[in-house]
């Protein structure tokens, strides 16, 4: 299907929304207000706003240690979000998970995780259910191409395979396991989708920055799955425009040439698909500044629901071990 | 009352729970055919040999409504799985600050004697207990497995059930299916009366213990058997109140003594001053050597306890 003018406006909302958000997490954590370590996704944004743009209510996702970008397209309420980042009572997890351990599951966020390739056969549990349940649900599993070596990934998709499951596996390839090359890590130089073949399933090669490839490859393996012939394989060729963590010091062994061609507009998610609407649909650079301004204030309004809500009581720590 | 096996009595519970809820569903790299037959091969899932997998889609499963239970079989086979069960299951519920329920079963056979030799002779359950977040039961008898089992399957949280393969072909007494009888988790039950010393004894040591009583008894010595039955949480109480009554503390464990059960159950007991002041003796465990298992049949049972280990023990600590 087309995306239309207004779907399009609110991919561009929900892409510019998670770069603002971790350009404050970012700041605020170099502020000390953030704690333990922040993971950014720019530069990436164009993958989960795809693929979660193809999904409806009700389905589910799982991410990874990169987590904010997964969770504002999955629809996740940004106030809640900053106050888990805030580490306070009123966060997702009432301060105790943080940025890594963000989850929504009434919005079908089955939570950021701190292992990686540790998500990938929790989201698989996920489709296996949606297939008993037998109601058309989808699952997806983001994953980097670190987890790409692990083996979680190659027995989960034996068994999603094998068993048809309702899931698509969206590898989130963009060149670095942390910081080491994916093309002296993976076999095939690096290649993630071809190895769907061994299992029998569609392997699709997306460019991960553009929003539109993503969305149409993201719409098919639903509409596969949902049909009941089982998982696909999307690998989306993007990058990581930040360092692997914000924290200060951290070396960035990356060629800064290399960085600063992903950034350039040409690559940039963003850019390009504000190009496209100019282009295509009319959009004014006063619309732009308008949408963006809407959104810093919308951040800047989580922010003070997260400076406003109060730090867990110490003895709260004692909470929540299990459930009743 | 009619008298089944320690497996029947397991494959009972899961029987009559999946017939009880249809959210249960059971996960193992081989089907189990009674379950295969009445629940179909939808319910009773065979797995391909992927721990890992089985574990952590089981954590997916249950926090999409369902009630999964996930059969490791030999405890040996869910090291592959370890992941799934530290960093996954057992903080899901804490790290997303209890927003979902996830109700899992893990089954693993634990224990010895079976000539199997290092990799099946396993009884590693102390590793998991340091584990905050997992529930973990270690039945002794048909009767405590079924229900504790049932409660397993019906609690909102990852329970391990710790089985003992020396325990699998032993009858004991367990009520009809009609009695739905459930043990809660966390409740320690006293198997024999006594006066002279507490032997706390895990899984087939209750029956090695028991034994031992029976000959101690002879020679004028009353011994008080505890069976803790789960062991995240421990009852405690029950254990420091037996000492309080009886004075002297024996442990009787398969497991090795290592960071295990048994000192976790010897540290509980005298670090309540009550109990400490009421100890006529020190503390004493019968536990595994601290080797990994051997395979021939003197090696083997040289390295774990036995009733005449276990009644040695009582009677240095009845003597000390």
């Amino acid at each position: 299907m087309a995306l239309g003018p207004n779907t399009l406006r609110e991919m561009l909302h929900t892409m510019q929304t998670i770069r603002r958000f971790e350009e404050r997490a970012s700041d605020d954590y170099h502020a000390g207000k953030i704690y333990g370590v922040v993971h950014c996704y720019i530069g990436e944004e164009a993958i989960a706003t795809g693929v979660c743009g193809a999904l409806r209510d009700g389905d589910q996702i799982i991410s990874t240690h990169r987590g904010h970008g997964h969770c504002i397209a999955k629809g996740a309420d940004l106030d809640r979000m900053m106050a888990e980042l805030y580490g306070r009572r009123d966060g997702y997890c009432k301060g105790k998970g943080g940025s890594m351990h963000i989850a929504d599951f009434e919005k079908g966020m089955l939570g950021a995780n701190g292992i990686v390739a540790g998500g990938i056969s929790i989201v698989t549990g996920a489709a296996l259910a949606a297939k008993m349940e037998g109601k058309g649900g989808v699952a997806v599993s983001f994953f980097g191409d670190g987890a790409s070596a692990a083996g979680p990934f190659h027995e989960c998709m034996n068994i999603a395979a094998a068993w048809k499951l309702p899931i698509l596996y969206v590898c989130e390839n963009n060149g670095y396991a942390a910081q080491t090359p994916a093309s002296t890590t993976l076999a095939r130089g690096g290649e993630v989708a071809v190895r769907a073949a061994a299992y029998g399933i569609p392997g699709v090669v997306v460019d991960g920055n553009d929003i539109f490839a993503i969305h149409e490859a993201a719409e098919k393996a639903v509409a596969r799955a949902r049909a009941g012939e089982g998982p696909t394989l999307i690998e989306c060729r993007t990058y990581r425009w930040r360092a692997h963590t914000e924290r200060k010091g951290q070396p960035d062994y990356r060629p800064p040439e290399e960085i600063a061609a992903w950034k350039a507009a040409g690559k940039d998610p963003i850019a390009r698909l504000v190009d496209h609407l100019k282009a295509k649909h009319g959009f004014t650079d006063a619309e732009w500044q308008e949408m963006d301004r809407q959104i810093l204030d919308r951040i800047e309004q989580s922010c003070r629901f997260a400076e406003k809500s109060p730090f867990p009581a110490p003895e709260e720590a004692l909470d929540d071990v299990f459930a009743a | 009352m009619r008298e089944i096996t320690y497996a029947q009595a397991g494959l009972e519970a899961v029987q009559e729970e999946m017939r009880r809820d249809g959210k249960v569903f059971y996960m193992s790299t081989d089907a189990i055919l009674p379950l295969v037959k009445e629940f179909g091969e939808e319910r009773m899932r065979a797995t391909p040999i992927a721990e890992s997998t089985m574990t952590g889609m089981s954590i997916g499963a249950a926090g999409s409504g369902f009630r999964p239970i996930c059969d490791w079989r030999q405890v040996t086979f869910c090291f592959v799985a370890m992941d799934q069960i530290v960093n996954q299951a057992a903080k899901i519920t804490y790290m997303f600050g209890g927003q979902q329920k996830f109700p899992i079963v893990y089954r693993a056979a634990v224990g010895g004697g079976g000539r199997l030799a290092a990799q099946h002779s396993q009884s590693p359950y102390s590793m998991f207990m340091n584990m905050s977040g997992l529930k973990i039961i270690l039945p002794s008898t048909p009767r405590d497995l079924k229900g504790l089992l049932k409660s397993a399957i019906r609690d909102n949280n990852p329970v391990i059930s710790f089985e003992g393969n020396r325990l699998l072909a032993m009858k004991g007494a367990v009520p009809e299916a009609d009695a739905d009888e459930t043990i809660p988790i966390g409740k320690a039950e006293v198997k024999r009366q006594g006066k002279d010393v507490t032997v706390v004894a895990l899984a087939w040591a209750v029956h090695e213990t028991l034994a031992a009583a029976e000959t101690l008894a002879k020679e004028g010595i009353s011994v008080e058997v505890v069976d803790p039955r789960t062991i995240a949480p421990l009852d405690v109480e029950t254990i420091r109140e037996s000492v309080r009554k009886t004075g002297r503390l024996v442990i009787a464990d398969e497991a090795g003594p290592v960071c295990g059960a048994s000192a976790e159950i010897a540290t509980l007991a005298t670090e309540d001053p009550a109990t400490f002041k009421a100890l006529k003796a020190p503390v004493k465990r019968v536990c595994a050597l601290f080797v990994p298992i051997p395979y021939s049949p003197g090696l083997e049972d040289h390295v774990f306890p036995d009733r005449n280990k276990i009644a040695d023990g009582i009677r240095a600590v009845v003597k000390a």
